[in-house]
């Protein structure tokens, strides 16, 4: 599967209003492989992310150039069903959302939204995911209390489980461990790291020793251009752009 | 001198603090005190629960003016919570942001409209239409004043109270948690419908119930539709003669009759505690659900 | 491309598009109800609409058809609600101020002058007319324009008093402590600081209740009695837009209830014409106040 590239990003430009947010941006992320994307608080990380799987569409005032191609398919093209676009990805946010349900039903939520209705199929699809996402054994007693009783490091895994359980083929992460403890965010490292066998994953984060932690391939994002990529080694090791290096040097954060 | 200044205004200011709760007390005591008169002849039980409305015989049932009030205002609260929350879904999960700016003028505006103006409409287009369209589809005879042109009349009265408390219930649903259900391939209304609706819930059972208290008490608009005849109603095309309108009609004349006089204001006592105890019941809810929002 | 995804895809969107127009007739529903009603007065009121309307007082027979105005009842409108907002404004400026200032933000006292502030504002108006009318019967009072203001004023107090108290709980911290740590003592910080910052939200507010007041009937049917004059003092009965409309609409004479259509034209006017100013306050006050 190596050397295949899922999502291609072609002269994407995105603009908030008249703030032009992300400035004719090219990158091909690599299949079963960590991306990370890393770069100051404001640069545009978040955006870039969300142009993905279209969910800037809904935000007032957003325009949007150039192309985003997934599987050979341009996902801004007028004909693209965006819902089908989505579920080839799972999101993980900032923060963990859990939707107002018990745990069952949070990792239940997106197959059966998706027609699968039996419920053993169901059954096994949620135990398999929460196996996945590391959380099967600290909840399986209790699946049908609601999701908001568990800590947050938890309800992180419960959302890489309900993500996981549509079974998309990409998974995007927008500093999915800003919000927990360090012992949390390790396992949910570690889960990301076990994940790259079977889905390509991108991951922003602005800690860039999390980057060195689990990136194959590095994106530096500044003030909404992306100002170097390439294999993680080779970037960490010999940033070719002054700015990459002010940045990974803590000169500018 | 500037201190005393100081103190003396800090004293005044604590006087009236006290002044909202005080008003509440002095109300329902006022009430209660000009109640007594008959409270104190009649059992309670008979007040409430007797249709015999006969004051000249000294026979005071609450009854049919109770039930007039209950029947108009579940009929307004029917026909105003769906449409109302409905209108609150499009406006906060489907309308560009320039249509909902544009709705809060007319929100506003459909409840700072006069209560006789209402009714002005309601006379002229909302009668004729129940007595001489639905009427006739129902297959029945109605003059037009009855329940069901109060219920409609009442209900666009009401849509502003719920709208909008609606729709600050459904703007604290945080949208990244929006955005969850979108990424798992949802469609917008299948996330309005599991995860919008369910998280605000609560809020929204509390805009009902705020709604059913605001129509509860709401006098002229109704009054002038409705028909004003002090029987039980038996369908929603028959007159019906609620509380607060039975008070408006013949309270200050009826000085004569001392009991009459107690029959209306224990009246207007009993409609004071129920639309109070819906009132605390919304806000309390409305309360619960800030505190979980933070 | 034809599975059973696809054929289920097309019907989460067909029931998506299908709440989608329900939604947004709904929302369609409850603009048109505003505008039918709108339109309705208007349109009604047109026959009976004249100058001479707004500046006469009822001639004799004025209620069988006959010549006249409802001068009477406009003027006696505004005096009441002029009154009213006034003597509402003296209590609740104070009352903001002191929730705002001389208590914190979790302050138990706060929340409970909070909490019976929306009782009262949940109280229907029938029952402010009736409990005036007690008041009235206890200090001696007539049916006049003085028991009517006290009696509208109760209306109007709660509602200008969280209208207030919204706009100055946005005022930011910071604010109210820089002036304080200058040596103002609170009273000073109160008046310099807090009701300037505020002043076009407390407009606003203000509007709001004159509205209310001058809008509402059932308050004022047993307390500010009803005359053909134009009240010429505080103890003389006065006639109001509302009930004037309500007795009108109430004669059998067509001519009659088109003036009733004419006068609710005319009220329906000076509402629309507040909302606009509180509409054109309220902007200005976003953009004056500190941020
Ligand atoms: N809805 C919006 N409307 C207008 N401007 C926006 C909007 N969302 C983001 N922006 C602006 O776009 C720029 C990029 O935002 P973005 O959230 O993508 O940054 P980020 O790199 O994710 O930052 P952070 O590390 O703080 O999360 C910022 O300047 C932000 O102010
Ligand atoms: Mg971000």
């Amino acid at each position: 599967m190596n050397g295949q590239t899922p999502i291609s990003i072609r002269n994407l430009s995105v603009f908030y209003g008249d703030l032009q947010v992300l400035k004719d941006v090219s990158l091909d992320i690599p299949a079963n492989r960590i991306t990370v994307i890393i770069g100051p608080s404001g640069c545009g990380k978040t955006t870039l992310l969300k142009s993905l799987n279209r969910l800037l569409d809904d935000t007032e005032g957003v325009r949007i150039r150039g192309q985003v191609v997934l599987d050979g398919e341009d996902i801004y093209a007028p004909r693209t069903e965006v819902t089908r676009i989505r579920k080839k990805m799972g999101l993980l946010s900032q923060r963990p959302q859990v939707l107002p349900m018990s745990i069952y039903e949070n990792v239940a939520y997106g197959p059966r939204i998706h027609g699968l209705r039996a419920r053993r199929d169901l059954d096994r699809r949620v135990e398999h995911y929460l196996q996945v996402a590391g959380l099967w054994d600290e909840v399986k007693d209790r699946l049908r209390e609601p999701a908001s009783v568990l800590s947050v490091g938890q309800q992180q895994r419960l959302c890489l489980a309900r993500g996981l359980a549509v079974e998309p083929e990409i998974i995007l992460g927008d500093e999915p461990t800003s919000a927990l403890d360090p012992q949390s965010s390790q396992n949910v490292e570690r889960r990301l790291a076990e994940l790259k066998r079977d889905y390509t994953v991108v991951v922003v984060t602005h800690i860039l020793r999390q980057a060195r932690r689990v990136a194959d391939y590095l994106a530096f994002l500044y003030l909404g251009e992306l100002v170097e990529h390439g294999p993680a080694a080779d970037v960490f090791a010999a940033p070719r752009d002054p700015r990459t290096r002010a940045y990974l040097t803590g000169e500018i954060s | 001198m500037r201190l005393l200044k100081d103190a003396l205004a800090r004293r005044a200011m604590g006087l009236v603090a006290a002044l909202p709760a005080l008003l509440v007390l002095l109300i329902v005591a006022g009430l209660f005190l000009k109640s007594k008169a008959i409270l104190a002849v009649e059992p309670l039980s008979k007040l409430l629960f007797s249709s015999a409305w006969h004051p000249l015989k000294g026979e005071f049932g609450l009854l049919p003016f109770i039930t007039g009030t209950v029947w108009v205002t579940v009929t307004a609260l029917v026909l105003a919570v769906p449409v109302s929350i409905l209108a609150a879904i499009y406006l906060s999960e489907y309308a560009p942001r320039w249509v909902r700016e544009g709705a809060k003028p007319v929100v506003d505006l459909l409840a700072g409209l006069p209560s006789v103006v209402y009714g002005v409409w309601g006379v002229i287009l909302v009668v004729p239409f129940v007595g001489n369209v639905l009427a006739p589809l129902a297959g029945v005879h109605s003059s037009g004043y009855s329940i069901l042109a109060g219920g409609i009349v009442l209900a666009i009265m009401t849509f502003p109270t719920i709208i909008h408390v609606t729709l600050e219930v459904f703007a604290s649903v945080p949208q990244a948690l929006r955005d969850a259900s979108l990424s798992l391939g949802a469609t917008r209304w299948e996330t309005t419908r599991h995860v919008v609706l369910r998280k605000g819930a609560q809020g929204i059972l509390a805009a009902s119930v705020l709604g059913f208290s605001r129509a509860f008490g709401e006098t002229m608009a109704v009054l002038m539709v409705v028909g004003n005849v002090p029987a039980v109603p038996r369908s929603l095309f028959d007159a019906g003669y609620p509380l607060p309108a039975l008070i408006a009609n013949n309270y200050g004349e009826m000085m004569s009759v001392p009991s009459y006089d107690a029959a209306l204001m224990t009246a207007a006592l009993v409609l004071t505690l129920i639309v109070l105890f819906f009132n605390v019941l919304a806000r309390r809810i409305l309360v619960r659900v800030e505190r979980r929002v933070r | 491309m034809n599975g059973p995804a696809d054929l289920r895809l097309g019907r989460r969107k067909r029931a998506d598009l299908f709440f989608r127009v329900l939604a947004a007739a709904s929302a369609a529903l409850v603009l048109l109800s505003l505008l039918l009603i709108l339109g309705t007065i208007l349109w009604k009121s047109i026959p009976a609409l004249s100058f001479s309307m707004l500046t006469k007082t009822p001639q004799g027979g004025f209620y069988l058809g006959k010549e006249g105005g409802i001068l009477n009842a406009i003027a006696g409108s505004l005096y009441l609600a002029v009154g009213a907002t006034a003597l509402a404004f003296l209590l609740s400026l104070p009352l903001a101020l002191y929730l705002n200032l001389y208590k914190g933000k979790g302050s138990k006292t706060a929340a409970w002058t909070r909490f019976f502030l929306d009782v009262l504002w949940g109280v229907p108006s029938i029952v402010y007319g009736a409990f005036g009318f007690i008041i009235m019967l206890a200090l001696g009072l007539r049916a006049s324009l003085l028991a009517g203001i006290l009696t509208v004023a109760l209306l109007e107090f709660p509602i200008l008093c969280r209208a207030i108290d919204e706009v100055m709980r946005l005022v930011p911290r910071e604010l109210k402590e820089a002036s304080d740590s200058l040596g103002a003592t609170r009273f000073e910080t109160a008046f310099k600081v807090f009701v300037r910052q505020t002043a076009p939200g407390i407009l606003t507010g203000v509007l709001l209740a004159f509205g209310r007041g001058i809008g509402d009937a059932a308050s004022v049917l047993f307390t500010a009695g009803f005359t053909d004059r134009v009240p010429t003092s505080l103890a003389d009965p006065a006639a109001t837009l509302p009930l004037a409309i309500f007795f009108q609409l109430g004669t059998p004479f067509p001519e009659v209830q088109q003036r009733a259509y004419a006068s609710a034209a005319v009220l329906t006017l000076i509402i629309l014409l507040i909302s606009l100013a509180g509409r054109a306050m309220s902007r200005k006050a976003t953009r004056h106040v500190v941020k």
